[in-house]
Parts: C-alpha cells; sequence; structure tokens
C-alpha cells in the first residue's frame, strides 16, 4: 500500500517537474510575484502629493508647512495663492491633499484662539482620504504641541498618546506581506492538484489509474500528497523571503504556523482535488480553479477586513480556508499566537480540507466521460 | 532542378522538388519530410499512402500553405507557391478538408454550408443550385437542420467535403478522410470521389493509412517515416511480387498457430491470416508446391503485400525460433467473461443496447465497429469505469466496479491512444505501472528487464514517453499493460494508426499470450485484424449484429471463400439497415 | 464585395456559436454581475462597529462626558473595563480592536492641561488600525473643542465623497477588474478553440484573410463584453447605490476603449498559445492579480515604490480604475479622463497589432 502510494507521488512530481514549462511556472511567478506585490500592496502613504495655501505668511505657518515638507508620506508639489487652484489641482490627481492656512493662523495662535487649518481631500479613494486626514491631523496635533511647550499657553486638557501593539510602526506591509504567503501557496497548490485530475482524464491515464488494483484512497493521496509537498516547500521559500526580505518578524512558534500552513494546503488540496476531479475537461477544471480562487482571495481578508462586510456574507466566509490561514499566519508572525489561542482557525480547515478530499475521491469513479 | 520560368508540363497538378521539413528544435529536430520529390498528375487521385507519422499531413499542409518548407518547392499547376501572393492564389483554386473535417459542431449542416459559401466567394444566385447538387451527392438533403456534431462520422466526413466542394475546387486535398468511419462510409465516399475526378477533372490528392484504399488511387506516393518509399500506380508496386505471393488453406483452431510458425521461417517476407487461411509473401519463387506441410496456391500480389516488401527491403526477417507445436487444445470450462442483456444510457441516447456475449478462457475475442458504434462504451463498462445502465457483467467472476482493488490485479488494460504518461520517461512508466500494480525489490526490476528485453526498449529508455515514434508507444503501452502478468488482457484499438509491420509484431505477440492461457478482449475498425480473433460481435449503433467466428460471420453474411471480413461487415450493416427500414 | 460578405458570413458564424454555447454567455453576463454583487457586499474599508475597550480606572464627570463621545459616535462599540489588564487581554482574546486608557489622574491632569489618554491600537491590520486612529482622534477633538477648544483645528473637507464610503470607490475598481477577466477569458479561449477543433485549419486555405478572422472575434465579444460592462453599472448603480456624476457617454467610451484593451490582449494570448488550456493558464496568471493589486483599485499606486509604479503602466485595469473613479465620484474631468483613455486606446491598438501579426495564416 505505502509502495503504490510512493510510486504514484513519484509519478506526480516527475510529471510535474520533468517538464521545464511547467516547473517555471510553479517557481518564477510566486517569487516574482511576491516581490512585485510585496512592494505594490500596501495601504501606507508614501508620498502623496500636496499643496499648499499658506495664506497667512507668518513664522508660524512656515513651520507648520516645513512639518509636512518634512513627513515622508508627503510630498509637498505645488503653492498655491489663491483659492482657484484647489480644486483644479484635486480633480487632476495632481494633488491628493490641499492644506489651506488660515490669515489669521499665526495670529490666533498667539491669543490662544483656535488656529484654523482646513485640510481638502480627494475623496475618489476612501481609504487614501481616511489616511491622509488621520496623518494630517497626527503632523498637526505634533506640531500644536511642539508649539504650546515652546511659546507657553495653555495645551489641550486632554492628549492622545498612541501606541500600536504588535505592529508599532503600523507597517501595512508587516500585515500584507504574510497575507501574501497565505494567498502564494493557494495559488501554487490549486495549479499543482486542481489540473491534475482532468489533464489525466484528457489523456486517458486516468482510466488506466482506475483499472489497476489502487484504491480510491491510494490515488487520492497519490494525487494530493505531490501538491502538499510543492505547496510547504513553495510556502517555505516564501516565508524566508517574507523574513529576511521584507524583515516581517516572526514571534511566535514555527510549529503553530507550520500546523496552520500544513492544514491550509489540505484544505486547498482538497478543494482542487475537488474541482479536478468534477470537470470533464482541463480546461473545466482551469475555468472552475479560477471561479473558486477569485472570489476565496477577495473574500478572505486580504485586503479587506472581514468584519466589515455583511452578517450573512460573514457567514458565507466560514467556508474559505484563506479566511483562516490569514489570522493564524498574521497571529503568529505578529502577535506571537499559540497553538492554543488558534484553535479555531485549525479544526474548520481540517474539516473543509477531508470533506473536499472524501469528495474528490468519490467523485473519481462517480465521474464518468 | 528545372527552373521555374519552365512551363509546367501538361496534366500535372502538384509538383513537389526536394521538399523537406523538421518540427523541434536543437538535438529534438525531427525530420518530418527528408527530401521528397514527387508529381500528381491532374484529374486523378493521388494516394498519400503511409502508416501514422510518415507525414502525410504536413506534406498536405505545405502543398496548401499552411507550412512553408525548410527546402524544396512546390508548384501547383505549375506556379511555384512561395510567398503570400502566389499562396493566396493558389489556395483560391484548392479545396482541402483537413483531419477532422474542419466542421464546426455547434452549427447546422446548413450554417456550415453557408460559411463556407460565404467564404469561399459564392454569389448568392448560384447558392441553390449548388446546394442541391451536394446535398444530394453526399445524401445529407434530410439533415440541413442537424447540428453537425450530431452526425454520425460518415456524415460528418461528408458534409466535410460538401463544404469543402462548396464552390468547385480544381485541387482537391483530402487528409485522412476514412480514419474511424464505417466501411459502408468509406465505400460511398471513393464513389463520390470517382464521380468529382471522373466528370469534373478535379484533380485529388488523398491520404490514408489504410492500405487497402491504395488499389483504388490511380497513383500512389509511397511514404515511411519522411521519406518517398515508392510513386507510381498502385499496380507497379505489387508487380514484382508476382509468383510470390499465396494463400494456403488452415482450419480455425490451428490457423494462427500456423501462421507464428510461417512467418518466422526462412524465406517468408511475410505471413498474415487472412480468410479461411494464412496469405504468405515470399522472397523468392518457391521451388515447392508447399511449405512446411502446407499448401500453396498462388494468388494475385496486392498493395500491403507490396508495401510490406519495400519496408522489409526484399529482406526476409532474421529466422526465429518457430513457434513448439500447438498446445493441447484448451478445456472450454466456465467462461471468463460473461456480459448479458447489457445496456448503457446517456440520458436519452442509447450508447449499448442489449449486448450478450462470453468470452472463454485463452479466447481472443473481438468487438468490431465504426467509430461510434459502442464498442468502447462496452469496453469502459466490462474494465469497471463506467457503471451499466442495466444487465449483468462479470469479469472472472467479477463485476469490476463493485470487486475490491485486487480483483483488478488480475487484468491488463491499455487505453485507446496508447496513454502513457508523456511527460514521464520510459524507464519511469514501467517502474511506475509496475510498482501500482504491487511490484516491488526484485521482483519489479526482474520485470522491467524482461521487458525492456521483450519489446527492444533499450534504446529509448532515457526519453519522454511523448516523443516515442508511435510504434514504440504500442510497444510500451503493451508492457506496460503485462507488467504484472495479468490473466486478462483489455486492448482498446490497440492498432490503431501504427505501421503494418509494427501491426504484425503486435499481433504475434498477442498469438502467443493466448496460447499460453490469457484471455483477450480487443476492440478494432480495422477488418482484416478480425480474422486474427478466435470470435467477435459486429457493432453498430449499439446493438451486435452479428456475433461468432470469423469463418461464421462471413459464411452467414453470404460471402463465397475468398470474402474479406469487410465484406462480411457490409453485407451485415446493410441488412440491418434494409430489416430497420422494413 | 465579397470582402465583406466573407466578414457577414464570419461574424454571423461567432454570434450563432456565443449564442448556442451558453459558457460565453455565461463569462460575458453572468459572471461579472455575480462577482460584482458578491464582491460589492463583501468588499470594504469602512471600519464600522469598532470593538472599542474602555478602560476607566477612576470614575468622574469629566471621563464620563469623555466616554459618551464613544457612544455617540456611530464607529464605535465601546465596552468598559476597568483595569489595562483586563481590556489587553480582550485584544489578544480578539474581543477588542483599541483600547482608550484613561489613568487614575485624568480629572486632576486634565484641568492643568495635557492630560495623557492611552490609545492602543491592534497593528496587525495595519491600514484598519490607522482608521481606527482617526475615527478617535476625531472623538478625541470633539471633546477638546467642547472644553474651551485646542490649539489647532483642523476642518477637513472632502471632495467628490464626503461620506468618505468606501464602496463607493471600491465597486468602480471592481468593475475594472471583473472586466479585466472577463475581456481575456472571452477571447483568450475562442480561437485556441479554433485551433484545437482543427477548423482553423480549414480557414486559412479559403480566401479569408487574418485580419477578417480577427476582426469577427472582436466584434461578437466586444457587444457581450459590453453588455457585462451595462449590467455592472446598472448594478453599482442600482443596487449599490454609487452616484454616477460623470457623463454616461464618456462612461461608455471610456469602457469601450478598455472593452477593446481586454479583448485584445486576450487575442494575443490565444495567438500565442493556440491550445485553450495554455491559453487560459496565461489568462489567469496575466489578469486577475495584477489587476487587483497593481491598479490601484484598493492600493494606492502613488504610495507604490518607483519601480512598481513604472510596472503598474503596463496593466491596463490601471487606466479604466482611473477613468471609473473620476467619471463615478467626480465627473468628467478632462485632466484626468484624457491620458487615461489615450493610454487605453494605445495599449488596444498595440495588443490588436501584435495578436495580428502573431496570428498569421500559416502554421508555423
Amino acid at each position: 500500500m505505502f509502495a503504490r502510494v510512493l510510486a504514484l507521488l513519484v509519478k506526480e512530481l516527475l510529471a510535474v517537474l520533468r517538464d521545464g514549462r511547467s516547473r517555471a511556472v510553479l517557481i518564477g511567478p510566486p517569487l516574482l510575484q511576491l516581490l512585485v506585490f510585496g512592494y505594490a500592496a500596501t495601504f501606507d502613504l508614501n508620498h502623496v502629493p500636496m499643496a499648499i495655501y499658506d495664506q497667512d505668511h507668518s513664522a508660524a505657518s512656515r513651520e507648520l508647512v516645513a512639518h509636512f515638507a518634512g513627513a515622508p508620506a508627503f510630498e509637498v508639489v505645488a503653492r498655491l495663492t489663491s483659492d482657484a487652484g484647489i480644486d483644479r489641482l484635486i480633480d487632476s490627481r495632481q494633488a491628493a491633499l490641499v492644506l489651506l492656512i488660515d490669515a489669521r493662523f499665526s495670529r490666533d495662535l498667539l491669543t490662544h484662539r483656535p488656529a484654523r487649518v482646513q485640510a481638502i481631500v480627494d475623496g475618489r479613494n476612501s481609504n487614501t482620504a481616511l489616511l491622509i486626514e488621520g496623518y494630517a491631523n497626527s503632523i498637526i496635533n505634533d506640531f500644536a504641541i511642539g508649539w504650546a511647550g515652546s511659546h507657553g499657553g495653555r495645551p489641550p486638557e486632554a492628549v492622545l498618546v498612541t501606541r500600536a501593539r504588535y505592529n508599532p510602526a503600523l507597517s501595512s506591509r508587516w500585515f500584507i506581506v504574510p497575507g501574501i504567503v497565505a494567498l502564494l501557496t493557494q495559488v501554487v497548490t490549486l495549479l499543482v492538484v486542481g489540473l491534475s485530475v482532468a489533464r489525466e482524464r484528457e489523456a486517458g491515464t486516468f482510466d488506466q489509474l482506475l483499472v489497476t488494483p489502487l484504491r480510491q484512497i491510494d490515488i487520492l493521496l497519490g494525487k494530493g500528497l505531490p501538491g502538499l509537498l510543492i505547496g510547504m516547500i513553495e510556502a517555505s521559500a516564501i516565508i524566508a523571503a517574507a523574513l529576511w526580505w521584507f524583515d516581517v518578524p516572526l514571534r511566535g512558534g514555527v510549529g503553530a504556523l507550520y500546523l496552520g500552513l500544513l492544514l491550509f494546503v489540505v484544505s486547498a488540496t482538497g478543494i482542487g482535488l475537488m474541482i479536478s476531479a468534477l470537470a470533464a475537461t482541463q480546461q473545466q477544471a482551469l475555468l472552475g480553479t479560477f471561479l473558486f480562487m477569485v472570489p476565496s482571495i477577495i473574500l478572505s481578508g486580504f485586503a479587506t477586513p472581514i468584519a466589515n462586510m455583511p452578517g450573512w456574507m460573514q457567514t458565507l466566509t466560514l467556508l474559505n480556508p484563506m479566511r483562516y490561514i490569514l489570522v493564524i499566519v498574521r497571529a503568529v508572525f505578529l502577535e506571537g499566537a499559540g497553538m492554543a489561542t488558534l484553535w479555531p482557525q485549525y479544526w474548520p480547515m481540517a474539516v473543509i480540507g477531508v470533506a473536499g478530499l472524501a469528495a474528490a475521491g468519490w467523485l473519481f469513479r462517480k465521474r464518468t466521460i | 532542378m528545372p527552373p521555374a520560368t519552365e512551363p509546367a508540363p501538361a496534366g500535372e497538378a502538384v509538383r513537389l522538388v526536394a521538399l523537406s521539413r523538421a518540427f523541434g528544435s536543437g538535438k529534438l529536430r525531427v525530420a518530418a519530410l527528408d527530401a521528397v520529390s514527387a508529381v500528381a498528375a491532374s484529374g486523378a487521385v493521388t494516394g498519400l499512402i503511409g502508416p501514422d507519422g510518415a507525414g502525410k499531413t504536413t506534406l498536405m499542409r505545405l502543398i496548401c500553405g499552411l507550412l512553408r518548407p525548410d527546402h524544396g518547392r512546390i508548384e501547383v499547376f505549375g506556379a511555384d507557391i512561395a510567398g503570400p501572393r502566389a499562396t493566396a492564389a493558389m489556395q483560391a483554386r484548392l479545396g482541402y478538408m483537413p483531419q477532422r473535417f474542419g466542421l464546426y459542431e455547434d452549427l447546422t449542416v446548413q450554417e456550415n454550408l453557408d460559411l463556407y459559401a460565404d467564404l469561399r466567394g459564392l454569389p448568392p444566385d448560384e447558392r441553390p443550385g449548388r446546394y442541391g447538387e451536394l446535398l444530394h451527392m453526399t445524401g445529407l438533403a434530410g439533415f440541413t437542420a442537424r447540428m453537425a456534431g450530431r452526425l454520425s462520422g460518415g456524415m460528418k466526413q461528408k458534409l466535410g467535403l460538401a463544404c469543402t466542394l462548396v464552390r468547385a475546387p480544381d485541387l482537391l486535398l483530402l487528409d485522412e478522410p476514412t480514419v474511424g468511419v464505417d466501411p459502408v462510409s468509406r465505400r460511398e465516399l471513393w464513389e463520390i470521389i470517382d464521380h468529382l475526378t471522373g466528370t469534373a477533372g478535379m484533380s485529388v490528392l488523398f491520404s490514408t493509412a489504410y492500405l487497402d484504399e491504395a488499389a483504388r488511387c490511380d497513383a500512389v506516393l509511397l511514404l515511411h517515416q519522411g521519406r518517398l518509399l515508392g510513386a507510381g500506380p498502385p499496380e507497379e508496386m505489387t508487380a514484382p511480387l508476382a509468383g510470390r505471393v499465396f494463400a494456403t488453406p488452415v482450419p480455425a483452431p490451428a490457423r494462427r498457430h500456423a501462421q507464428a510458425r510461417l512467418a518466422a521461417m526462412d524465406g517468408v517476407i511475410d505471413a498474415v491470416i487472412q480468410g479461411d487461411g494464412v496469405r504468405l509473401v515470399l522472397a523468392r519463387a518457391p521451388t515447392a508446391p508447399s511449405l512446411d506441410g502446407h499448401a500453396l496456391t498462388a494468388v494475385a500480389p496486392r498493395f500491403e503485400d507490396g508495401f510490406v516488401a519495400r519496408l522489409r527491403g526484399d529482406d526476409p526477417p532474421p529466422a526465429r525460433h518457430l513457434p513448439a507445436d500447438p498446445p493441447a487444445p484448451r478445456e472450454d470450462g466456465a467462461p471468463v467473461i460473461v456480459v448479458e442483456h447489457l445496456t448503457r444510457r446517456f440520458g436519452s441516447f442509447v450508447a449499448v443496447r442489449d449486448v450478450s456475449f462470453s468470452v472463454r478462457r485463452g479466447e481472443i475475442f473481438g468487438l468490431l465497429g465504426a467509430n461510434g458504434a459502442g464498442k468502447s462504451t462496452c469496453f469502459r463498462m466490462l474494465c469497471g469505469l463506467l457503471p451499466a445502465s442495466e444487465g449483468r457483467l462479470e469479469v472472472a467472476g467479477f463485476d469490476l466496479r463493485r470487486a475490491a482493488a485486487p480483483a483488478r490485479g488480475q487484468i491488463g488494460y491499455m487505453a485507446q491512444k496508447f496513454s502513457l504518461y508523456g511527460d514521464l520517461s520510459v524507464r519511469q512508466n514501467l517502474r511506475f505501472f509496475a510498482a501500482a500494480y504491487g511490484l516491488r525489490g526484485t521482483s519489479l526490476r526482474d520485470r522491467i528487464d524482461w521487458a525492456v528485453g521483450e519489446f527492444d526498449l533499450a534504446p529509448m529508455l532515457g526519453g519522454n514517453a511523448r516523443d516515442l515514434p508511435l510504434g514504440f508507444k504500442q510497444r510500451l503501452a503493451l508492457a506496460c499493460a503485462l507488467m504484472h502478468q495479468p490473466r486478462i488482457l483489455f486492448l482498446d484499438e490497440p492498432t490503431s494508426g501504427v505501421d503494418p509491420l509494427a501491426r504484425r509484431e503486435f499481433w504475434r505477440r498477442i498469438s502467443l499470450l493466448a496460447e499460453s492461457g490469457v484471455t483477450v478482449l480487443v476492440t478494432t475498425h480495422f477488418m482484416e485484424e478480425a480474422e486474427y480473433c478466435d470470435r467477435l460481435v459486429i457493432m453498430a449503433q449499439g446493438a451486435v449484429l452479428a456475433a461468432g467466428s470469423p469463418d461464421a460471420i462471413k459464411k452467414n453474411a453470404g460471402g463465397g471463400d475468398g470474402a474479406t471480413m469487410e465484406d462480411a461487415f457490409i453485407a451485415v450493416i446493410e441488412a440491418a439497415a434494409t430489416a430497420r427500414a422494413a | 464585395m465579397s470582402a465583406r460578405r466573407r466578414l457577414w458570413g464570419l461574424l454571423r458564424k461567432e454570434s450563432l456559436q456565443i449564442w448556442r454555447d451558453p459558457s460565453a454567455l455565461a463569462i460575458a453576463l453572468l459572471l461579472p454581475t455575480v462577482l460584482l454583487l458578491i464582491f460589492g457586499y463583501g468588499v470594504s474599508l469602512d471600519a464600522r462597529n469598532v470593538r472599542l475597550a474602555i478602560v476607566v480606572q477612576e470614575p468622574g464627570p469629566l471621563a464620563t462626558q469623555f466616554v459618551a463621545g464613544f457612544a455617540r459616535s456611530p464607529y464605535f462599540q465601546p465596552v468598559l473595563f476597568a483595569a489595562i489588564q483586563d481590556a489587553e487581554a480582550a485584544m489578544d482574546r480578539g474581543d477588542a480592536q483599541a483600547i482608550v486608557w484613561l489613568q487614575s489622574d485624568f480629572a486632576r491632569a486634565a484641568n492643568a492641561g495635557g492630560a495623557p489618554v492611552g490609545l492602543l491600537v491592534n497593528g496587525v491590520d495595519a491600514n484598519d488600525a490607522r482608521i481606527i486612529e482617526g475615527y478617535v482622534q476625531q472623538v478625541w477633538a470633539g471633546f477638546v473643542a467642547a472644553h474651551g477648544g485646542g490649539v489647532i483645528s483642523v476642518q477637513p473637507r472632502v471632495r467628490f465623497n464626503p461620506s468618505v464610503s468606501s464602496r463607493d470607490y471600491l465597486v468602480p475598481g471592481l468593475i475594472a477588474v471583473i472586466m479585466t477577466l472577463t475581456g481575456a477569458l472571452l477571447t483568450a479561449l475562442v480561437i485556441a478553440r479554433e485551433w484545437e477543433r482543427g477548423t482553423m485549419e480549414a480557414l486559412m486555405v479559403t480566401p479569408v484573410a487574418m485580419r477578417e478572422i480577427l476582426l469577427a472575434k472582436l466584434l461578437p465579444y466586444f457587444v457581450l463584453g459590453m453588455g457585462g460592462m451595462a449590467g455592472s453599472v446598472a448594478i453599482a448603480v442600482w443596487l449599490f447605490g454609487v452616484v454616477l456624476h460623470g457623463s454616461f457617454w464618456v462612461l461608455t467610451a471610456a469602457s469601450a476603449l478598455f472593452m477593446l484593451a481586454a479583448l485584445g490582449m486576450g487575442l494575443l494570448i490565444s495567438s500565442v498559445a493556440r491550445n485553450q488550456f495554455v491559453a487560459g493558464q496565461i489568462a489567469i496568471i496575466t489578469t486577475f492579480l495584477p489587476a487587483f493589486i497593481l491598479s490601484g483599485f484598493v492600493f494606492d499606486i502613488a504610495s507604490m515604490p518607483r519601480a512598481v509604479q513604472i510596472i503598474t503602466h503596463v496593466v491596463a485595469a490601471r487606466y479604466f480604475v482611473s477613468i471609473l473613479q473620476s467619471v463615478f465620484l467626480a465627473g468628467d474631468v478632462w485632466s484626468v479622463i484624457a491620458p487615461n483613455a489615450a493610454a487605453l486606446a494605445l495599449m488596444a491598438v498595440i495588443f490588436l497589432v501584435l495578436a495580428r501579426a502573431i496570428a498569421r495564416k500559416r502554421l508555423d
């Protein structure tokens, strides 16, 4: 039994790895995508183009402007001298923020009245707009506290002292890159197993397998293990890149992470094999894989939080293995979570995996032509 | 090489000058055509004959401008076709029917015709007349509203032809139009072609792997492994064999054994089972009227004799050890395979209808029929790949669909198109199938060594199975199916597309296996191969039309002594059609 | 004359095939609307009902006033704790996304000015954390203003999307991502299918020109794709209530350009691959993830490193996302639309010319 499964496993691996093109598809794009997406997928603001309309022209207003100019999040691209240019700059996307400093800015500051500053933000990308507001507020607050300290006057009754747990610099790369680990692991696993049955069906070799004394479970293991193996290896490579290239800290245990990855790859393998066994042709398998992959990524919490979805859709995501692995990967990387707290994430993936594999095994024989 | 400006001799449709074309790159570059020079006469049917991989399709595509030659030159009606303008001018006079007929299966017969009429610029006012003519000629008049995908193989072939002829071309290229088509449709196609060349003066280039079709051509170009082996009227190919071809009657039980013995004898170029005896081609005219105790009757040589003789280069194969006397007659015990009232439906379509037969141990049993006759569906049910809708089936006492896995260890299976793992090497394929059947350690190594020796696989051991020539693929597929020494062997179209020598070799092995007690179930659409079977059934449209030994089937069909299996097949099919019409 | 008849014949054939093959109709019409429905509901960056732990170590009137600000806010679901340890434990359990911590001397320090209020956010999802921080800042600023004001008052004004609802910008972006998929999948498979079924060979020996074959492939799928596009826009406007500020005709014209680029890319893939399987694989690798991540649909292109920004220029969806966001949220802003439309047109031309150059009437 073991020898037969081993023979199947070796055959599958050879079939995937002997062909230069499929080898290239498995190794090249994932690593390239990790690099590009690791840099591209960021919610952090860098060099946001902004314009300044300083109506005050005082030492104080210049100091405030200097705070903005010095912030890495912003890049001052224009200085305005009238109201007229504001809308044009924003409309044409030349500036995402226009800071309008009131003509009485320094006078109000010196007389301890609230000095007025207007922030006009491009709301087309609402997320960026909110972030710009937040960044601008922080800079202005820093300036205000500094000003109160050096020029006397009563500071506000309460000041906010913000600290971020787990990700002190609030770098969204720390959030996204572990997510990419899960994302690419899924893509690779699906590429390996999603087509394997359909391809053999088309070539006629699947019939040949079915008439050998191999049992369903042998074929299932033989088909599933290569995906598992390649998925885990690829995941390890991507984790290594996350740790040493993107400098994401790994605070939790490797055991907790790998248990999660293992279960995740099992569940992806199960679903991939199920799709593959259901499809009559490679093209159908490809479309099926794709139709599973797209929603599973978009509705996983990878880029947008699950908590923001309507209730019924949150329930729907319980079927998505990616939802669980994202929690695990991020919790282990950034929060240092251990196995004990992650149980609620582990078992659903195991259930999905077993269900998918069982369905695939059943379909091997049930599905004809 | 004559200069291009030289006027073409009258009556020349196609001239090939030192034509070469290779595919692949680097070390893997393989010549599909190697310096082929030939001429096809106009107003005649020129057969392009050779097994799969001989270069027929490449040559067709070169002539119709779909490929460019690496070297050499093509002239069609005297004009060189190189260059886009010349190619376009040539294509305007050309009709080409590719393999699989180039039909849109999701369009109706009429829509297919309309499309090709639009593409070929047939003026609307000429259409009704032309359509009527074509539909009448092809017998499709009653089916204009049917989807092309729902036509039978023979009807698809005729529709493909009608689309090609929608604006009568001067030169008609047909690439393997008779593959997988039943003999009745083949016969009808030839009648159409004779009509086209005879009355319309069309030039036809016809490629086929069926050697018996060569006799119907005015001239043949014989291709083998990219080389032109011979050219000329078919009679020229067989003329040198006059006086060297004989038939000898052998009664059925010993026929296969006698054939194997004769084939291995010194001075015998070819020995095949035909009709009620063995057909022999000898290296030189015999000195005695008998050979190995068999009386020789001279017969007219046929094309296949000439082809095999040419391939063997008139050198008889080296003498092999002669098979011993036939084993003791097998006891006719309980049947190994039993099929009773087997029916399979796909929705409302009945693919197999109430089929019953049984196969005894050590028998070679054939399922004979055209594509779509239901033999593959039958076959898949026997292997347990497809559940039966109704009826009972048993293989070695099991229903393989429900039996435990070890029961499947008793059967060997060779799928259509020699399904192998193309990305795996020959050795890896052997190793995988041996391991899948539970062999390991020394027995696995011994068996692989056996397969490599027995099937001459040593030179190809490291190469990918995908890149093997077809004959090698077939050998490898059989080797894989035999790794575990099965008691029952299922063979699905095991010889399709393979050259005649490989087919002879294949049947030699199968005969030996049957003699050693292996039960063999085989599907085929080669009528002459049915002669190798002990018993067979002829299937059409899902039902069994005739069953019994080849001799019995031929006799029942009303053929005389020299009747071939194909005659019998056509008689059976036509009788069934008449019965249905009545 | 005969050229027009050939084209007409091919067009009729393509249309019949589309009509009879449910998969093409499904990809063109069903896929985009279903995906948009799911994603439109599923994708949102707005933090609502943030589970906020508030630690008040010493209750008092001032602290109560401070807490009341959070209770009034639509963004928060505050839960009170007496000790910071309990709140941190709640955060570790995932029950609290942020903690606001008023220490025991809050009232006294506030009277002196500058009382520190601790804000502890879970930084794992940095984006969520920043948004929560912004909301807390708003509540805090309200509190400060009510008690005699701070040093500087910031008056934010958001142009185009005053409610800063992320759906209004994500839905137009989603349309672009989904149509990228649809366009490429539609055409990537159709030419490859002709190769596989052997019908291309039969076509190529007729007098038909390659550009006629390509044109006949392009036009019906263009109509289909525009149909899918119209369905998506209808869902965006009527179901998700995204207001179309710009003109319908600008939207249509931009969509047409984008559709040409997307279909052109599909045709190119299809001509290169000649095999449905490989064509599908290329289409998947080159369309979905790049359009998702590199188009500026969720991740702001301006914030990417320079090298990655350059890469985004080959993603057609990038230009379309930009146009869609402007046309929907801002109106016909020609300074945005013109250059992006020009880029789309250029890409369409390049793809189509390349497809034409590669798809020769020969097999080699």
